[in-house]
């Protein structure tokens, strides 16, 4: 505990020092946030020069092994160093599927080459990427997917479609999901493969969302090359992956119904809009139906918390990531609506300073998407009633 | 802040009592007693050995005869009474009247006190509400000097085992309007007193209450539970505690009922698959499951921090009882609803976890009540 207590009066130290006062305030615009990246634009000196110094501590990735530039805390001193940032409201110094999704993967089921290749430019923020999952024809059904790997010695050869690639238009790399035996059963015949988005054959096209927003893109796989060394486990194995990053992905999506630091509650928010009576919101049917999202956020919160605690004590339910997808999701699109019901009219502007360009009516309209990304709610519904309560 | 799992101590408690309810105290123990209309509503029997495993004494100081496990120690012997129904008066003795004497009681009314309670030998029981919803504040039962003691008149309804309770626990106005917090005092009072008027009232849950008249009753100085006028403060804590001890129960209650449902989907068969094979209702499972999963984090956090003295620790313990109360209406009407005509019947016992679930919300504030209750705590 000294030893932790000494590293929290360090990090407290040097946020303290390093952390740029802009980077400690709420982010309210998608410029805020810093995805890195060849072709990235950093909305400001101190975005950039924040993320560098994270980056040299290797605290983009604080608990990858220093090796490959991350910055080998314990689970404890990650847990400090969350909190510390917390403290001072910092912004996440970096924003990357490559920190979150492929990055873990490549550590834990990728070659030594391909951890030495792909590590460090993710801890540093120089390449984004992108997840080439979901195809037209596989959605839900993921494992049905057909994009077609063809065998040629060294290298294979791609075509195929795929569809709903978080920023596909903006990505360096691909992390992506390829049929290599199309005459396995389905989930046996499926390798997961990486590739630079600039190879010949790889083209984009964003699609626009009801929110206006085009976060997603379909992307184009035509007679791509693909260097056998840049498989991540073993050919055909690719699925056991898959599925380990959905987790991955689930608990991520999941962790959008808490309210992050820095962010204002809904309840503050209810507060600044309607005014307090008596000490209660004045609005009676409003507090009441806040009131009810309120408690199931905060008992949503503290089982999140639960769930890791149980996990680091050897014990809990396996697959409580497809119910912290499920509830969290929900929870979140409650919120949004909440957040509508409570701005009234200027909550469903579109466009104008005025009302921040519209951002409270195109987050309800983006959070809609929670609920179909990374596995639809029907779909962990699906997989709780099998794998946990054996319904079938 | 400690991990949201329980300690080794915990643990053991919790493999005790949940071995102790199923072999001791089964759903079917409640069912005879109910049945043969028992004067008293529970087995003294079993209440003996509920205090040789420890479990009434969980809450008293060692130094006092207890066991001193605290209150997530406590929420392991409740939530295993929620699943099997188990009639005693551990909750109106063990937990509430206890809590009470803690909180607001001098070193002698607790020693003298407690070691008897946990020896088995002194029930107690909280007469705290006037009105049929739970409003602890609204105290009109007045409590005047005359000599050296006082006096007492009014009345209490839904008085957990109090046709039973050597000693009643009363909430009193010594000054103040109807619904003022001060000028409430707490007191010891016997059951057996004169001007005590105790009438048992029987409940949906086959469970026992009672409705309390005083008349002119006597109370002497001494059995002054704290303060005169300043009691409102311990009696909310140990409406705390009380209420962190329902929520336990609402959860095993609702465990149970899900569970036994989900094995009777697996058993039953129609168009020939079994009821398990629909996905209408393998959805609604898995949402129940989900909140499950949410009332277990809300108790045992609510439990810790009134075991660590967490300056949150109302606003947790009326999240856990809001959000248990909830998610216990849904998992007992769904319960009810998923066993089709069976479930409707009296010869099957799902029906017998939905009538103590409504009980157990309405005891000392339901989910309205504390869901108003936690939004006040949270400035709103």
């Amino acid at each position: 505990m000294a030893d932790l207590d000494a590293f929290r009066q360090q990090t407290r130290a040097w946020l303290d020092e390093n952390c740029p006062l802009s980077m400690r305030k709420p982010m309210t615009k998608e410029s805020d946030q810093c995805w890195g990246g060849r072709n990235f634009t950093f909305a400001s000196e101190d975005q950039k020069l924040w993320l560098d110094r994270m980056a040299a501590k290797g605290w983009t990735a604080p608990d990858w092994p220093t090796e490959y530039g991350g910055g080998g805390l314990s689970q404890e001193e990650h847990k400090v160093l969350r909190e510390e940032l917390a403290r001072i409201s910092a912004r996440p110094a970096l924003s990357s599927f490559g920190v979150w999704m492929i990055g873990p993967a490549i550590l834990k089921f990728g070659s030594e080459e391909l951890k030495r290749q792909h590590l460090p430019p993710i801890v540093r923020g120089e390449i984004r990427w992108c997840q080439g999952y979901s195809e037209p024809g596989a959605g839900s059904d993921l494992a049905g997917l057909q994009s077609r790997a063809v065998d040629e010695g060294d290298h294979f050869i791609v075509n195929g479609q795929k569809v709903w690639t978080s920023y596909a238009d903006k990505a360096d790399w691909m992390f992506c999901l390829v049929r290599t035996n199309p005459d396995a059963k389905k989930q046996l015949g499926i390798s997961l493969v990486l590739f630079d988005m600039t190879t010949p054959g790889v083209s984009t096209k964003p699609i626009k969302l009801i929110s206006g927003s085009s976060p997603f893109c379909e992307t184009f796989l035509d007679n791509v090359r693909v260097e056998k060394s840049q498989v991540v486990g073993e050919i055909n194995a690719g699925w056991t992956i898959a599925k380990y990053l959905l987790t991955h992905e689930r608990e991520m999506i999941g962790g959008m119904g808490r309210t992050a630091s820095g962010q204002k509650t809904l309840a503050q928010i209810a507060v600044e809009c309607i005014g307090l009576d008596g000490g209660k919101l004045a609005d009676d049917m409003l507090r009441g139906e806040i009131a009810h999202w309120d408690l199931d956020a905060k008992a949503f919160e503290l089982t999140a918390e639960r769930v890791v605690d149980e996990a680091k004590a050897g014990q809990g339910v396996g697959a409580a990531s497809a119910m912290l997808k499920y509830y969290g999701t929900e929870l979140n699109k409650r919120r949004q609506e909440l957040l509508v019901a409570l701005h009234g009219s200027d909550g469903l502007v579109w466009e104008g300073e005025a009302h921040r360009e519209g951002a409270i009516a195109r987050n309800w309209l983006r959070s809609k998407g929670n609920s179909i990304e990374g596995g639809t709610s029907e779909v962990q519904l699906n997989v709780i009633s099998r794998n946990i309560l054996g319904l079938q | 802040m400690s991990a949201l799992v329980l300690n080794e101590e915990q643990q053991m408690l919790k493999d005790a009592a949940k071995r102790f309810m199923y072999e001791s105290a089964p759903v079917s123990q409640l069912r005879a007693l109910r049945d043969s209309e028992d004067a008293t509503g529970f087995s003294r029997e079993l209440w003996q050995g509920m205090v040789e495993m420890g479990f009434v004494g969980t809450l008293i100081p060692e130094a006092l005869g207890g066991s001193q496990f605290g209150y997530l120690g406590m929420g392991q012997v409740s939530e295993q009474a929620g699943r099997n129904l188990s009639a005693s008066p551990l909750l109106s003795t063990a937990v509430g009247g206890v809590a009470a004497l803690l909180l607001a009681g001098s070193n002698d009314q607790q020693h003298a006190l407690l070691p008897k309670v946990a020896a088995g030998e002194l029930l107690l029981s909280l007469a705290v509400d006037e009105t049929p919803r739970h409003n602890p504040s609204q105290v009109s039962t007045r409590l005047e000097s005359k000599g050296d003691g006082f006096v007492l008149n009014g009345r209490k309804q839904f008085v957990i085992d109090g046709h039973v309770a050597d000693k009643l626990i009363v909430s009193a106005r010594s000054s103040g309007a109807d619904s003022e917090r001060d000028g409430i005092s707490l007191l010891l009072v016997d059951r057996t007193a004169a001007g005590v008027k105790v009438e048992r009232v029987s409940m949906a849950d086959s469970r026992n209450a009672a409705l309390v008249t005083f008349t002119d009753v006597a109370v002497a100085a001494s059995d002054l539970l704290g303060e005169a006028g300043k009691g409102f403060d311990a009696l909310e804590l140990t409406l705390d505690v009380v209420n962190g001890q329902l929520a336990a129960e609402l959860l095993g209650l609702s465990l149970e009922a899900f569970e036994r449902t989900v094995a009777y989907l697996q058993e039953r068969k129609q168009f020939g698959v079994t009821l398990s094979s629909f996905q209408g209702l393998q959805h609604r499972c898995a949402h129940l499951f989900s909140e499950l999963e949410l009332i277990k984090s809300v108790v045992l956090k609510a439990l810790m921090a009134l075991d660590e003295g967490d300056e949150d620790a109302s606003m947790l313990v009326s999240l856990a009882k809001a959000k248990a109360s909830e998610v216990a209406e849904l998992a007992t009407n769904e319960a009810v609803q998923m066993h089709g005509g069976m479930g409707m019947t009296d010869e099957f016992d799902i029906g017998l976890f939905m009538k103590r679930a409504r009980c157990v919300q309405a005891l000392f504030g339901d989910f309205r009540y504390h869901a108003n209750r936690f939004a006040l705590l949270r400035g709103y």
